[in-house]
This record gives C-alpha cells, structure tokens and sequence, in this order.
C-alpha cells in the first residue's frame, strides 16, 4: 500500500468511525482522536476497521504510531510494504 | 385484546413519536418482537411489545407525537377469531361508522369507506383517515436521526434533500446544505418530522423544534433531580496499574475485535461493587429506597452533535468481562448511530457517567430520579503515587460518587468507593 493509498484508506475508515466528521480541519499533524472527539469505543471501532482494511494486527504498543493522520500514514504504509522490518 | 401503547422509555419522557411501524395490520407478532420505532426527545428507540398475537388495529400514524400511554395500535390474542374491533359508544353496524360530512368527503375523494380503517372512537372513520386513504403517506425517507431532527430544528422538508450517505440515505450534512441553499431558517415553518401528512389519529401536541426539546427534558429532570434529591458527594483516587497492565497483556493475546478497554473493567468492577453494596442499587420510590433485583448499569453516552442518552447494561455484574464489552460496545454504537431497544432504556439501577478517557478527571454527576446514586469516572491519567514509601508514577482514574442522603449515609458510600477500589486491584477476578 502506498501511503496515499494508506492515507485515503484512513480517511474513509475515520470517516466510517465518525459519520460526518470534517477531515479537512483536521491538520495532519494534529492527535485526530481529539480533535474528532472520539472516545476510546470511537477509537477501538477505528483501529479494528482499519485492522480489516490492510490485514495488519495493529497491537496495542502501537497505538501511539496511531494518533495523527500522518503518523497513521506513516505506519500502514511501513507496515504493509512487507518488508519484514521491525516496526519499533 | 391488548393495546400496545407509548411506553415511558426513561423517568424524564411524556411524550414521543411514532416515527415507523415494523408491523403491518393482521402481522402476527410474538412478546419481545420489535414493532414499531418511537422517537424521544433524546434518541431513536424500537421498541418491543409485551404481547403474543395478531395486530388487528395500528391506530396511530408515523410521524404522530403522542403522550405516554396512548394506545398506538391493538394486539388481540393468538388464535382468536376475526379482527376486533376497539369496543366504543357506537353500534357495531356492518358498514364502518362515519359522519355523512365524513361520507361526503369520501365520494368527492373517490375512497371506498368499507376499505378505510376507522381510527375514531369506535371504530369510527374520521376525515383523516379518508384523507390518508385518498393521499397514501409517502415511503419512509432514509435519514440519520441526527439529520431528522436538525430538519425539524431547521425547518427542512427531508423529501426534498437529496441524500449522499450509503444508499442515498439523508445525513445531517446534506440537511446543513438544504437549510443553507434555501436559505430556511424559520422553526416556525418547520414541516411535521416525518413527513405525515395528515392529522394525527391520537391526540397529538406540536413538537417544539428537537434541540429544545432535548434540552428541555434533561432541564426539567435534572431540576427535579436537585430539587428534591439531598445529594452528597464522596472521591477517591483508584491506581489502575494492575488493572491496565492485566488489560494490555490481556488484550496481545486477544484480536482487535475481542480487545478490551479501560471502560469495560470499571464498569464491571462498578456493577460488582453495587452488588456488594445493595443500598445504593435501586430506587427512590414513595417516600422510601426499593432495592433493585440486578444490576442495569447505565451508562451515559454523549452523542455527537450533542445530548446525552443513558441506556443501561442488563445484569452487568454477571456478564463476563468479553460478554460486557460486547455488549458495551453495540449498546454505545447503537446509542449513536441508529436505534436502541426499549429494553435497554428501561430504568437503570445505578448510572456510571463519563466513559473514563478525554477530558476531565474529575466528575461528579446528578443522580437520574428515582435513582439512589450516581458514579462518576473521570479521565486515566499518570499522576505519582506512594508505593511502599517510594514515589512512582501509575495510570489512575478519580472515582466518585453522588449519592442521596435520604437513602444512604456517607459510610455506605464510602464503603462502595473502597470495594470499588479493592475490586480494580484483582482484575482478574473482574
């Protein structure tokens, strides 16, 4: 997955997540979670959505790769690139 | 024979409005089956009937706002003969009972009387229900409940938003863009919340616009609440350390849909301690404490775009903690995004308020009459502690609890804050 592809992809899961939320006003850099308001449920719903989407198990330990768009990006587009590389 | 009426969804509803039926005239329905969806003034509810049988009569329309106990449609046992009719003054004539205006009205529109169903007393046909059968009311429009009711506030006919949610469903969005492209603002011209056309067959008040509305139940139920309840308050500070560090290893073995969060365990750990202290599970009944049975956790749940909506946890402390999150997880997302179940809004014995992971740590809440108590849970923060005489830093959560004084003194209160405690140390027994 490319990271566009990994940011669209994030995108409409957050947006799944949130019905309605304004992306746009959210800065790529920006802890999403609290900007959208998203309570812990909002964000397990997110994590166990985007888990479906790439394949990827998402543990828990990385939840804080998982808090800004560009952050998130990031690290599906790592993750999935299949490289075997330690994520940490 | 059995009406099926409005029910009373929480302490702090009169009134409510039919926005679908589920069932159709002649439907055999079994007791717990969903018929119909009424709307509050917090949320959406399908709502079950307590009856087995065939429903011979749906007296109400979609879109009617009705008070509480106003029957909405006739359930006759099963297995019994033809149709009954709802008994009333007039003679049970062959031809359905109906004024010769009414009749009049009925030729000019061209509708067969026999096939009208009469909604009057007795059975009796009134002008609406020609009007209904001469303009059939319009399909149910897909639309959030959120874009329902700000269609209402805004004064937007739904029919006429084009929808860009799944299926073309109406989202509040496209509601915002319908207002803003027209320009309509005025409540006043607001049309009826589900597009019913005709009158209502029951009597009916004019909905005030559902912003208000919501803000007006929880104002007058809160105002009662600290009117007549002598609240007294109690906090400690509990150390999750052992609970979350149990949680995370939990939660490496466990795939992300069966994950846990911190809110799962203190529920859980909330509903074992108001079992262990009964005194403040229950109601304030009549001048006196009724201790409940179980345990129905209620959970208050904020709603996006504001309100507040608190549906309890059935037998929360004997669920498992897997069963509790589960449960937890589709009561708050139904809670949210589409409909909770009458069952679930039935009185809880105790509510928990703030899901425990933004904003403040501290809360402490007003009890919901004629509840006894109420729990408060505040932010999971790291803050120092004292550990064996050693400074460290855990992850804690600020407990605390209103509680009204007429039912408990402020030692069983802080004995329900201690087992609170004592239970979050041994998560493993949650």
């Amino acid at each position: 997955m490319t990271r566009d592809e990994a940011l669209e992809t994030i995108r409409s899961v957050i947006e799944e997540v949130v019905p309605g939320a304004d992306l746009s006003s959210v800065p790529p850099h920006a802890n999403f979670r609290e900007y959208l308001e998203m309570d812990s449920l909002d964000f397990l719903n997110f994590v166990e959505l985007l888990s479906g989407r790439t394949g990827l198990a998402l543990p828990e330990q990385d939840y804080a790769s998982l808090t800004t768009l560009d952050g998130c990006a990031d690290y599906v587009a790592e993750q999935t690139r299949g490289t075997g590389g330690d994520p940490s | 024979m059995g009406e099926f009426t409005m029910p009373s969804l929480g302490a702090d509803m009169d009134e409510g409005t039919l926005v679908e039926w589920l069932v159709a005239e002649g439907a055999e329905v079994a007791r717990g089956d969903v018929v119909a969806v009424v709307e509050t003034a917090k949320s959406t509810i399908e709502v079950e009937c307590f009856e087995s049988g065939t429903v011979t009569e749906l007296l109400a329309e979609p879109g009617t706002t009705v008070p509480v106990g106003t029957p909405l449609a006739v359930i006759s046992p099963a297995a019994s003969g033809p149709p009954a009719v709802a008994p009333g003054p007039g003679p049970a004539a062959a031809a359905a009972p109906a004024t010769p205006l009414v009749r009049h009205q009925a030729a000019e529109e061209g509708v067969d009387l026999q096939a009208v169903h009469g909604s009057g007393r007795g059975g009796r046909i009134t002008r609406a229900d020609v009007s209904r059968a001469a303009h059939p009311a319009p399909a149910r429009i897909a639309a959030s409940p959120l874009a329902r009711r700000l269609a209402v506030s805004l004064g937007v006919d739904l029919a006429a938003v084009r929808g860009t949610g799944s299926r073309g469903a109406v989202k509040a969005d496209d509601v915002r863009a319908a207002a803003g492209s027209t320009g309509a603002a005025g409540e006043e011209s607001a049309p009826g919340a589900a597009g019913g056309e005709s009158a209502p067959a029951a009597p009916a008040g004019r909905a005030a616009p559902a912003g208000d509305r919501d803000r007006l139940a929880i104002a007058r139920l809160m105002a009662r609440a600290k009117r007549e309840i002598p609240h007294y308050y109690l906090s400690t500070v509990i150390d999750l350390s052992a609970a979350l560090e149990w949680m995370r290893t939990e939660n490496s073995r466990r795939t992300v849909a069966d994950r846990l969060v911190p809110a799962a365990l203190l529920l859980k750990a909330v509903a074992l301690a108001a079992r262990e202290v009964p005194e403040l599970n229950g109601h304030w009944i009549g001048g006196r404490f009724v201790p409940a049975t179980g345990v129905r956790l209620g959970t208050a749940v904020s709603l996006r775009g504001g309100g507040l909506v608190a549906p309890s946890l059935a037998d929360a402390d004997r669920l498992p903690l897997p069963d509790l999150m589960a449960a937890l997880k589709d009561l708050v997302a139904r809670a949210r995004h589409g409909r909770l179940r009458a069952s679930e809004t039935a009185d809880p014995t105790l509510t928990v308020t703030n899901l425990g992971d933004q904003g403040v740590e501290t809360v402490f809440g007003v009890i919901y009459p004629p509840q006894v108590a109420m729990v408060g849970l505040g932010r999971v923060t790291d803050r120092p502690v004292a550990v064996d005489g050693m400074l460290a830093v855990h992850p804690t959560v600020t407990a605390t609890l209103s509680a009204d004084h007429r039912a408990s003194d402020g030692a069983t209160g802080s004995r329900f804050l201690t087992t609170l405690d004592r239970l979050l140390q041994h998560p493993e027994d949650l």
